[in-house]
């Protein structure tokens, strides 16, 4: 048989109806929903007497617009009521939902992990674009619109064009103190945010099988920056332990079967790729991006770029637009760049693992008297488990606030809102124009290096820093 | 959605790369629960100063382009987070085609399952159309049948579009209606997959 692709052959196993020249109708094993995107699906429904499917194959949580200070305080009446509507629309139709005060309410992208209920070989998909997050567990996992929302809910599948596969190669070991979100950021410097368009992206080699799964979240979770709907990791050993235990995870001999299972998944020795692309792990260095899309950034040790010296207009005028927004000169070192807040969440990087890094490097330390920081947990799971440790604790000593769940600053929906010309380090992942509030300048960075800003009252080589004993 | 065969209108050029979703409808304005009445939040840090006051310089406000119903911007137009509110929101103000060298994935899907019509030009045609609308009221026509974009001066170019899309537009077809008359299959796809 010929060598296939973990893209392929969960391909394979979800076309429902296949017709020529038709896109396939493919069967959708998961859906995740949350109450920004949904509202006008439900419409939809009750407008043509439909009825959800499968609930059963549903889940929703409320994580875009929930206040993340005062849990039971929105003082925003329409997202209060987008809130209550998605109460409603789940009551109506049957479909469990982590609601506001519920132990498991969180970003959609960090409970789904949580919870089990993202498994390898499924078919996943959610109203928002960070869905390639889960495909760190070896799924197909894409972000759809609202119209593709109500499909779904309506009919359990989605027709979708076979797409292209690219793989994404890093060879070698990452350096001590580059974390996962430097690897992806670096990726996305090099091969631009459009590299992915068309594609669906697997991530091999060795320092990809070297990460953590929560690693593998960060990687995964900004395939969508790169242009590619979907992102996966082959799953593994690693994957497997993860896994086990976990509440929606078949226990017992049924785990061992679902195992078995779920390695047929796994891309075959010799699988061929459309297309591929390489990167040495070695050769990067903890990233800051200094522009108005993720692929606008570089080494810490870098300069911010001069757009003279590109060869191509759009290019130029990009750069250019991009500079003047961000208020920065062309040639200033990123070190020297000073900055008002430090963001550390998202469905990027407010996992367990994410919060200890920053926390180790807060550790004993004040943030700087010019910055104001936050923390918000990806889940309230997650939460608890940070305060288990005393993680709440070594953030708040240091000076910073320490939050429930949400997307809160990642795209500020709710009341964490920056002011226009405010400068902020954060471990989200995007840094459009306006995206933390009208005139807020994001610089994106992993949380390490975050919380070494928060201190520094600047960007640092984290590296570097943790080393310095005495710190004023 | 709304069929769309042929159309004609005035261009407004947008000469920007990477405009992603948060640009073309910014997060404060998505917590409507309507379909409808996004059009006024279109592009709107760049339509509006802080005050609420129409930006002079920004292109869409320009009375040339006031009754433009066809956009032509750079590559990559529409990346970013998956809202449909863009869509909606080009839509509502009144654009039924779009023009570039590439839209991202996401975007494209939701567009064309509203009725919007995602013409993807060679890089140099899409200069050639940028420079002629910037002159001033400049009309386009696009035929989806043909699949050919024509100006009165002679400017000619063709597109490729997905043979289905194609259908769903010209027709203006309900894609769930026409799932649901597959619900054995997909019932059967169920029973195997137990
Ligand atoms: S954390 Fe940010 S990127 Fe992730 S789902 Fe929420 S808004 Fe989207």
């Amino acid at each position: 048989m010929k060598p296939k692709t973990i893209i392929e052959k969960i391909w394979e196993r979800h076309v429902v109806h296949e017709e020529e020249n038709k896109p396939n109708l493919l069967y959708i094993d998961l859906h995740l929903v949350h109450e920004v995107t949904s509202p006008q699906a439900f419409e939809g429904l009750r407008m043509n007497q439909r009825k959800v499917r499968r609930p059963d194959l549903t889940y929703a949580t409320v994580d875009h617009n929930v206040p993340t200070k005062h849990r039971n305080v929105i003082s925003d009446e329409i997202a209060k009521k987008q809130m209550s509507t998605l109460r409603q629309n789940c009551e109506e139709f049957a479909i469990p939902l982590a609601d506001i005060n519920h132990p498991d309410q969180g970003i959609v992208h960090v409970i789904g992990p949580q919870l089990g209920l993202t498994q390898p070989g499924k078919t996943i998909v959610c109203g928002d674009s960070h869905t390639s997050t889960h495909g760190a567990f070896g799924a197909l996992a894409f972000g759809i619109g609202t119209s593709e929302v109500e499909h779904v809910l309506a009919t359990q599948t989605l027709w979708q064009a076979k797409p292209k596969t690219l793989q994404v190669k890093v060879n070698g070991k990452l350096g001590l103190g580059v974390t996962a979100k430097d690897l992806i950021l670096a990726i996305i410097a090099k091969f631009g945010v459009n590299v992915g368009t068309g594609y669906v992206m697997e991530y091999t080699g060795e320092a990809i099988r070297d990460l953590s799964m929560e690693e593998r979240m960060t990687v995964c979770n900004m395939s969508i920056e790169a242009g590619a709907r979907a992102g996966l990791i082959s799953p593994d050993q690693t994957t497997y332990e993860f896994l086990k235990g976990k509440r929606y995870v078949p226990e017992g001999d049924a785990f061992f079967e679902a195992v078995q299972k779920w390695e047929e998944f796994a891309t075959d020795e010799g699988a061929e790729y459309d297309r591929t692309i390489e990167i040495d792990a070695e050769e990067i260095e903890p990233q800051v991006t200094w522009g108005t899309n993720p692929s606008m950034g570089g080494p810490i040790s870098a300069h911010v770029p001069n757009p003279e010296d590109y060869s191509r207009p759009a290019d130029r005028s990009a750069i250019r637009q991009a500079l003047e927004y961000m208020g920065l000169e062309a040639g200033t070192p990123i070190e020297a760049i000073a900055i008002d807040h430090v963001f550390i969440g998202s469905c990027t990087n407010a996992r367990l693992s994410d919060l200890r890094a920053a926390a180790e490097v807060v550790k004993g330390r004040r943030v700087h008297e010019n910055v104001s920081a936050i923390v918000v947990p990806g889940s309230q799971t997650v939460k608890l488990a940070a305060e288990a440790e005393g993680l709440d604790k070594i953030f708040t000593e240091a000076g910073f606030e320490w939050r429930s769940a949400g997307c809160s600053m990642c795209l500020a929906m709710n009341d964490d809102v920056l002011q226009p010309g405010e400068r902020c380090a954060s471990t989200s992942n995007r840094n459009f124009e306006g995206r933390q509030g009208n005139g807020a300048r994001t610089h994106l960075v992993s949380p390490a290096m975050a919380a070494a800003a928060a201190i520094a009252g600047h960007f640092v080589d984290v590296r570097s820093f943790s080393n310095q004993e005495v710190f004023s | 959605m709304e069929a769309i065969q042929k159309h004609e209108g005035i261009v407004c050029p947008l000469d920007r790369v990477n405009v992603d979703t948060d640009q073309i409808i910014p997060k404060q304005f998505l917590k409507r629960i309507e379909r409808q009445g996004f059009g006024q939040f279109l592009f709107y840090h760049w339509r509006f100063d802080n005050d609420g006051n129409k930006r002079a310089d920004f292109i869409i406000n320009q009375p040339a382009y006031e009754q433009a119903s066809i956009l032509v911007a750079g590559e990559n137009f529409g990346c970013g987070s998956s809202r449909e509110h863009a869509p909606w929101a080009l839509l509502d103000y009144g654009f039924k085609v779009i023009i570039a060298p590439s839209f991202a994935d996401i975007f494209y899907n939701n567009s064309t399952k509203n009725g919007i019509l995602l013409v993807k030009l060679s890089e140099e045609e899409v200069a050639i159309v940028l420079e002629k609308a910037k002159q001033g009221k400049y009309t386009l026509q696009v035929d989806l049948e043909t699949q050919t974009v024509t100006d009165n001066d002679g400017f000619h170019a063709t597109f490729t579009i997905d043979s289905y899309q194609k259908k769903l537009l010209l027709n203006g077809w309900d894609e769930i209606s026409l799932t649901m008359q597959l619900e054995d299959k997909i019932k059967a796809f169920e029973q195997k997959a137990n």
